[in-house]
């Protein structure tokens, strides 16, 4: 079982790799961490703030991007291009196929999210001359930063197993969207009165909460992230990630592929 | 020529000859409105709107706002702008963003403090940035420092700078020199003394070579001042015991029993009118000096960077 997941997430990772799309995506990441570089020298005391926060915003960006362009095409690509009934044919499970694709494309977004942040820290360099202790603290970041993508390729890959490519971009970016924003709505749950403050703090627990992965100012500030954060972090991520999976393995497994 | 390799040169002409042309009615449309790009507006003003707006990323909005008011200012500076409405608003959206964003009160405070052309000649709106840089940072020394800096030099609140300086002096790791400032302010505020303590430390704490060279143009300019404030009164000795103005600066110099004749900090020596001011020989060398300068003269608008 281990080994046929490991195939399929091996072959997801070999084929987006191939993508060009992908490529576009990073260089330009990485030519938005050096453009920091500019900004900071037309501003007053603050090339370093603006080389951590436009390099690690980046980052996030274009990995969300990439996450939710090449979660979406996973499986509907497989169907169309109908892949899909050759592997589904070996003695390979539809949950099994379901998680190899999930762990492919959190390869390629660990792998890509690794070349990013090599940008930023050489643009870090080049404004700094050196590296300080804090600046260990932007690893940190960058591991929050993946921790969001997991999120957001599972939720590609939920939206991606039931529905055209089109309309999953739209659910993810939407849902990504819409996680930045959960604060507010458990504030507004808080404020609600009865059927609405039950409704709103279900969708505030239902919907991802990706502000608290946003740590990326305090750090341009070097201001430490709390060790009971990092694990939290972690376990909501993977619990998340989980769920969003099990439902994805759930649809398809339900999915008429005939 | 084969077709494909015509079509290929033709479109490169094009491209280019096309690129020119539309630059250059570009640069002519500017020269046609020149004041057009002075006047930025300001599209979303609401902090709250914009942070939520930002998807998490405040810092590099807040960054974004920090450059957009450092060239709003740097811009209409240069043109001697007669206003700086988006300022404060800028710069409060940029706090808000990132409240711990200490170079946008810092040199924020310092573009709307002083009078103009030096800068927006908002001191309220200079101490409410403050204020809330402090109710954020309530353990930055420098920010009770500028603030109590701009109580001092342009609000000449003696009493309200004094408070600062105290409550500065009581911040972990604070500078020692908050608490003699506050001691100064009680006895000797208005004097020299305290102004050129005030720039000396300025000079002495700061890292960035702009403020550290600001520093010395004020050192130099309270040194102009405060030569030519005694000139003048020996000018007045001198009219009191003979009756008439001194004929010129080597009289006054005799009468008065001065070493030499006294020179600005340039070395040039002061000059006396026969009307009996005291003057100094260049006054562009001196942009923040007050006294010595010619009867009408206005100053070259020059950066007023606080400590």
């Amino acid at each position: 079982m281990r080994s046929r997941i490991a195939h399929i997430a091996s072959n997801t990772f070999r084929e987006a790799v191939r993508d060009r799309v992908l490529y576009n995506l990073i260089a330009f990441a990485l030519l938005l961490s050096g453009a920091a570089i500019l900004v900071g020298q037309i501003s007053i005391e603050i090339e370093k703030l603006v080389v951590i926060n436009l390099g690690l915003t980046a980052v996030s960006l274009f990995g969300v991007v990439i996450a939710i362009f090449i979660g979406i095409g996973l499986v509907s690509k497989e169907i169309e291009k109908r892949t899909l009934y050759t592997v589904l044919s070996r003695p390979v499970r539809r949950w099994e196929f379901i998680v190899g694709k999930f762990f492919g494309l959190a390869g390629t977004l660990v792998v890509n999210t690794f070349f990013m942040a090599i940008g930023v820290f050489a643009a870090l360099f080049y404004v700094s001359h050196k590296f300080v202790r804090a600046d260990a603290l932007i690893l940190v970041a960058l591991y929050f930063i993946v921790l969001e993508f997991l999120i957001i390729c599972s939720l590609a890959l939920l939206f991606s197993s039931f529905s055209s490519p089109l309309l999953s971009a739209v659910f993810a970016f939407s849902l990504f969207v819409i996680g930045s924003f959960a604060e507010d709505l458990r504030n507004f749950a808080n404020m609600a009165h009865g059927v609405s403050r039950w409704l709103a703090t279900g969708v505030a627990y239902l919907v991802p909460n990706f502000s608290a992965f946003n740590v990326i100012t305090s750090i341009a500030h070097e201001q430490p992230v709390a060790g009971q954060l990092v694990l939290q972090n972690t376990l909501y991520a993977l619990f998340y990630a989980t769920m969003a999976l099990s439902g994805a393995v759930l649809i398809f497994e339900h999915r008429d592929l005939k | 020529m084969k077709q494909r390799q015509k079509t290929t040169m033709l479109a490169s002409a094009c491209l280019i000859v096309s690129l020119a042309a539309s630059s250059f009615v570009l640069h002519r449309t500017d020269q046609l409105r020149p004041q057009a790009t002075l006047d930025e507006v300001l599209f979303l003003s609401s902090p709250k709107v914009i942070k939520r707006a930002s998807l998490g990323y405040d810092g590099l909005m807040a960054c974004i706002y920090w450059t957009r008011a450092v060239q709003y200012f740097g811009y209409r500076h240069h043109y001697d702008a007669a206003s700086y409405n988006l300022l404060a608003p800028l710069l409060e959206i940029a706090t808000h963003l990132d409240p711990h964003l200490v170079v946008a009160y810092e040199f924020g405070t310092s573009f709307l403090a002083p009078k103009p052309p030096n800068g927006a000649g908002q001191p309220e709106r200079a101490i409410e940035l403050m204020e809330y840089g402090i109710q954020n940072n309530p353990d930055n020394w420098r920010l009770y420092y500028d603030l109590g800096f701009v109580y001092y030099m342009e609000l000449q609140d003696y009493k309200r700078a004094a408070e600062t300086f105290e409550r500065g002096s009581h911040v972990p790791n604070t500078h020692p020199f908050l608490k003699i400032l506050a001691a100064q302010m009680a006895q000797h505020a208005g004097e020299y003394e305290t102004a050129r303590m005030l720039w000396s430390a300025t000079y002495q704490t700061t890292q960035d070579e702009l403020i550290k060279q600001n520093a010395v143009e004020h050192l130099r300019a309270l040194r102009v001042d405060e030569d030519v404030k005694h000139l003048q009164e020996a000018v007045t000795r001198f009219g009191e015991r003979t009756g008439r103005l001194p004929a010129s600066m080597a009289e006054l110099v005799a009468a008065e029993g001065l070493a030499g004749t006294p020179v600005d900090p340039d070395g040039h020596p002061y000059k006396l009118t026969p009307e009996g001011r005291v003057e100094v020989r260049v006054p562009d060398d001196f942009p923040f000096a007050t006294k010595g300068l010619p009867p009408g003269y206005k100053p070259q608008a020059k950066f007023h960077a606080m400590p």
